[in-house]
Formats: C-alpha cells, sequence, structure tokens
C-alpha cells in the first residue's frame, strides 16, 4: 500500500512533467483512494512495475488535452499513434521520476497503451488505486498508482 | 579558409515524439541528423550503416534498451559520444550508465535550453 511519502512522489512528477514539458503548470486536486477500476479517458499509458514494489502507475487523458499538449510541445503531428505515443511517454516519464525517491529497484517496463472505450486495466483482484486528479487549462486527467 | 567539422548524430528513443522533439530542438549547426533508432537493436543497425559520432540514448526501449546499447556502441566505436536522455532519475541508473561509457545524462522531461546546454558539454 502506498505510503503519504511515496504519494507525493507521484504528485510532484506529475507537476513536474506539465511545468517542464508543457511550460504550463497544472493543478493538482486532492488524491483519493478507490477499490474499484476508476474510469479512463480516451488514451490511457500503463506502466508496470516490478522489483520492490509491483502494481501498475497509468496517466489517462482525453484526445482534446492530448492535442493540446501536443501543440504546446510544438508537434504538428496529432494522429491517433501519437496519441498513443504521449500518453505512453507521460506515463513513462512519471514514473521514471519516481525512482529518484524509488531507488533502482523500482522497475518500471516500456509503457503499452489502450484506447478505446472500456479498457481493460490491469489490476490485481483486492488492490487498491490512488487517483491524482489533474487539471489543465480547461481539461482534466488522472494518474492513478496501484502499487503493492 | 575556415571549414566547419560536421559531427554525426544519431537519436535513440522509442518515441518518435521524443525523437522529434530532440531533433527540433537542436541549436548546433555543426550536429548533422543522421539517423534515428527506436531501440537498441536499430540503433546497432544504423551505427553499422551511418557510423555516427555523438548519439542521445534513451534507456527504457523494447527489445535491447540503452545501457547494453550504450556498451555495444563503446565497443565498436570508442571515441563515440553519447547523451543518455532518460527518465530513469535514480543515481545508480547514471551511474551504471556512465560506467558503461555514456559521456553525459538528462534526465525528462526537460527544457530546450536543458537539451542545448547537455550537448554542448557533450561537444566540449
Amino acid at each position: 500500500m502506498l505510503q503519504e511519502q511515496e504519494l507525493k512522489t507521484f504528485v510532484e512528477g506529475t507537476t513536474n512533467y506539465f511545468e517542464v514539458a508543457a511550460q504550463q503548470p497544472a493543478s493538482i486536486g486532492s488524491p483519493y483512494l478507490t477499490e474499484t477500476p476508476p474510469a479512463v479517458h480516451d488514451y490511457t499509458g500503463i506502466i508496470s512495475i516490478s522489483g520492490k514494489r509491483e502494481g501498475v502507475v497509468y496517466f489517462t487523458a482525453p484526445k482534446a488535452m492530448l492535442t493540446v499538449l501536443l501543440m504546446k510541445m510544438q508537434e504538428n503531428d496529432f494522429s491517433h499513434e501519437t496519441m498513443r505515443d504521449l500518453v505512453g511517454e507521460v506515463a513513462n516519464t512519471i514514473s521514471g521520476n519516481a525512482r529518484r525517491d524509488f531507488g533502482r529497484d523500482f522497475v518500471i517496463s516500456v509503457p503499452s497503451v489502450l484506447s478505446g472505450e472500456r479498457p481493460e486495466i490491469p489490476q490485481k483482484p483486492g488492490s487498491r488505486s490512488f487517483v491524482i486528479p489533474i487539471n489543465w487549462r480547461s481539461h482534466s486527467a488522472k494518474l492513478i498508482v496501484s502499487l503493492t | 579558409m575556415n571549414q566547419k567539422k560536421f559531427l554525426k548524430l544519431m537519436i535513440v528513443d522509442d518515441s518518435n515524439i521524443m525523437r522529434r522533439r530532440i531533433e527540433r530542438s537542436n541549436q548546433f549547426d555543426e550536429l548533422e541528423l543522421v539517423g534515428t533508432a527506436g531501440n537498441g537493436i536499430e540503433a546497432l543497425e544504423m551505427f553499422r550503416k551511418m557510423d555516427p559520432d555523438v548519439v542521445t540514448m534513451d534507456l527504457t526501449m523494447p527489445q535491447m534498451d540503452g545501457i547494453e546499447c550504450i556498451s555495444k556502441l563503446v565497443e565498436l566505436k570508442p571515441a563515440i559520444r553519447i547523451l543518455v536522455i532518460s527518465a530513469l532519475a535514480d543515481k545508480a541508473t547514471a551511474v551504471e550508465a556512465m560506467e558503461k561509457g555514456a559521456n553525459g545524462f538528462l534526465n525528462k522531461p526537460f527544457t530546450d535550453r536543458q537539451l542545448n546546454e547537455a550537448i554542448a558539454e557533450l561537444m566540449r
């Protein structure tokens, strides 16, 4: 189960991502705990965690938000493949940055990406997830951290 | 006449967005992009074709990761200059990459300025 300080690592990682990559800070809502799989948006980038911790970290966002994020990054390709690439990269960056606090035994996978309606997010039965709400410009996204 | 010396650049990252970002942000006229690769295996193939002098290298990639690829590139060309650009932010990983032969380490996310400073340091 995630401790408060560990949760802070992911909140700070998310804040840092938007500040640096999008050059515009995001506002982070109060994280909350859920026992049911949270609803996801159009695109979801998933990182599997192994080593001293096990579970998943995923970033899920609507297409409209990803489009603006790509514009802020000077991208001019807004294809489905680029949206998939972006959610994977955001999930990878936030998870990889968490190793600053968790150390190298916090092993992260390459991203896998889900899109479309009602995707199946891999989750251990009985595991609980922390949802970190992200508000950026007029858009909302989520970072979900489910670790044992 | 003072002729400018061009250095050949290869960008290795499994994200197309990151590859384009690095290419766009590079402000050095003397660095000429000769190839990109999405994993370590592709990077070695590209290396054999294009013989780059400077490489930016992601670490978390499918098929062959960046650490293994750095070792192989340094074996093939000891003078190669490698800048690791990775989200992995723990010190142990940076130390390992440098021990394998990388010359610099930049964490994602990064600004254009941070990238160009890291490349400048690499080419010094």
